[in-house]
């Protein structure tokens, strides 16, 4: 009962580690999202509406890769990005790039899933009046993710919940580096070990409180938009 | 548009055109030419494969054997062809939007399309409902935002799909008002149908389809007086054709 009283009391008064914690693990996270989303919903729309030999096998490598083991995604960025690796030239291990790098990669196959099964269901509705309308290729894409935008916040939501939920990748790529790659998951594994319970105690609560808020802003957004235009 | 404005999609000529999906025949040898002029109706029983025509002579169907032509011209690529489907899609945008963005991939500088927009939602009364979105308007409405979107490409041959088929009197009457404008300045309607009221109010010629042929093209006058099948006869009198 103390313990949790003295999360709370951490998080009232504003610790700065504490603090430096939070925003830490929102960069990564956000950042990887939108890398993640660059890529993945072109790559999605692009499945989506065309037609190649092994399109079927990459459609299924994508969706499978959305339940990607974490600890497997750190393992491989770890071997490029390490001293010896390929990558190693950029001294990326250990820092925040390196787990946005990794974080990223968790969360594409899910973006690009989902942005795949959105966009091609709109397509079937949409294919005969964008055709009568002349669209060419550039335009249906743009078009297609436009008007699926309330449904691909969704897909994002759920890159968003992966990411800031994840703890293995970022312990092995980013190092758990006190004041430099310490997230809150890192901290709450930590802490917990340590014993120090009201840290991550009041980390695990903020955790949760920031991936409702963000669901929530996106909700609002969604019901908002919906009224204007759907 | 001048560019465009060179070619011509018209006559429209059908050979020997079939169309079929696995085992289903939707057009049976069909041979037909539409030509300038009043409207063409498309007329037929449930089935009769007049959807099907229409997706072909908008090129949005390739047929599986026979030929298309529009001008001459054998390739499908959107000449100065548009199409109201039978059930439209709405984008998931304002009705304004909806227009614009027709306007836009027909070619329509981005300075003119505003008051582009202004003036073919007009044409269609629902200047009032610019600014809603076109996927919460009623199916009548919908069908007007349709309209306007395909008239934005300033179509050389207008096909329509039953625009009116679920629409009541008075939305049927605005409908074929718009329609009777366009074709009046030079638009070649071709629209299918099977309200023989409104085939008598409309058309200049009839295409009359059973079972995926042409059964019957004839001016509306002798379809009407002089039909030369037993199944135009028969669905002339309201009896059932199967």
């Amino acid at each position: 009962m103390s313990e949790g009283l003295d999360a709370w009391q951490l998080i009232a008064s504003g610790d700065a580690t504490l603090i430096s914690i939070v925003r830490l693990s929102l960069t990564v996270t956000l950042g990887a999202v939108a890398v993640a989303a660059v890529v993945g919903l072109p790559l999605g729309a692009l499945l989506a509406l065309t037609r190649f030999p092994g399109r079927s096998a990459l459609v299924v490598l994508v969706n499978g890769f959305m339940g990607l083991p974490p600890v497997v995604v750190g393992l491989t960025v770890y071997l490029l990005l390490s001293r010896s690796g390929p990558l190693g030239e950029f001294g990326l291990l250990f820092t925040p790039a390196a787990m946005v790098i990794a974080q990223a990669l968790l969360v594409l196959p899910i973006i690009a899933a989902l942005t795949r099964q959105t966009i091609e269901d709109l397509w079937r509705e949409y294919r005969d009046e964008l055709t009568a309308m002349g669209v060419g290729p550039t335009g249906r894409v743009a078009t297609l993710l436009w008007d699926s935008r309330f449904s691909l916040i969704t897909a994002m939501l759920a890159g968003f919940g992966r990411a800031a939920a994840e703890v293995g990748t970022v312990m092995i790529v980013g190092g758990n580096i006190d004041g430099f790659t310490r997230t809150m998951t890192t901290t709450i594994a930590l802490e917990t070990s340590k014993g120090d319970l009201p840290l991550a105690m009041g980390l695990g609560a903020i955790l949760i409180g920031l991936i409702l808020a963000i669901n929530a802003a996106a909700w609002g957004l969604r019901l908002w938009s919906e009224q204007r235009v759907a | 548009m001048t560019k465009r404005a060179a070619l011509t999609d018209l006559p429209l000529v059908l050979d020997r055109v079939s169309l079929s999906a696995g085992a289903t025949t939707m057009l049976d040898r069909l041979n037909l030419a539409i030509t300038p002029g009043a409207p063409t109706l498309v007329l037929g029983p449930n089935g009769a494969g007049k959807t099907s025509l229409l997706r072909v002579c908008m090129g949005l169907a390739a047929p599986s054997a026979g030929t298309v032509s529009w001008g001459g011209r054998t390739d499908r690529g959107l000449g100065r062809r548009a199409m109201l489907l039978q059930k439209p899609v709405m984008l998931r945008r304002s009705v304004a939007a909806n227009v614009a963005y027709a306007l836009a991939q027909a070619g329509c500088p981005r300075h003119r399309r505003a008051a582009r927009t202004e003036e073919l939602l007009d044409r269609v009364a629902l200047l009032g409902l610019a600014a809603r979105p076109a996927r919460r308007l009623s199916s009548g409405e919908q069908q007007r935002v349709a309209l306007a979107r395909a008239l934005a490409r300033e179509p050389e041959i207008l096909l329509l799909d039953e625009p009116t088929a679920s629409l009541d009197p008075a939305a049927t009457r605005h409908v074929e008002e718009i329609i009777l404008m366009a074709s009046q300045s030079g638009t070649k309607i071709v629209m299918a149908s099977h309200d023989l009221g409104q085939v008598r109010r409309l058309a200049g010629d009839v295409v009359f389809l059973v079972r995926g042929r042409l059964c019957e093209h004839a001016s509306v006058g002798d379809f009407f007086d002089r039909p030369s099948s037993a199944e135009a006869a028969a669905f002339i009198h309201g009896e059932l054709v199967l």
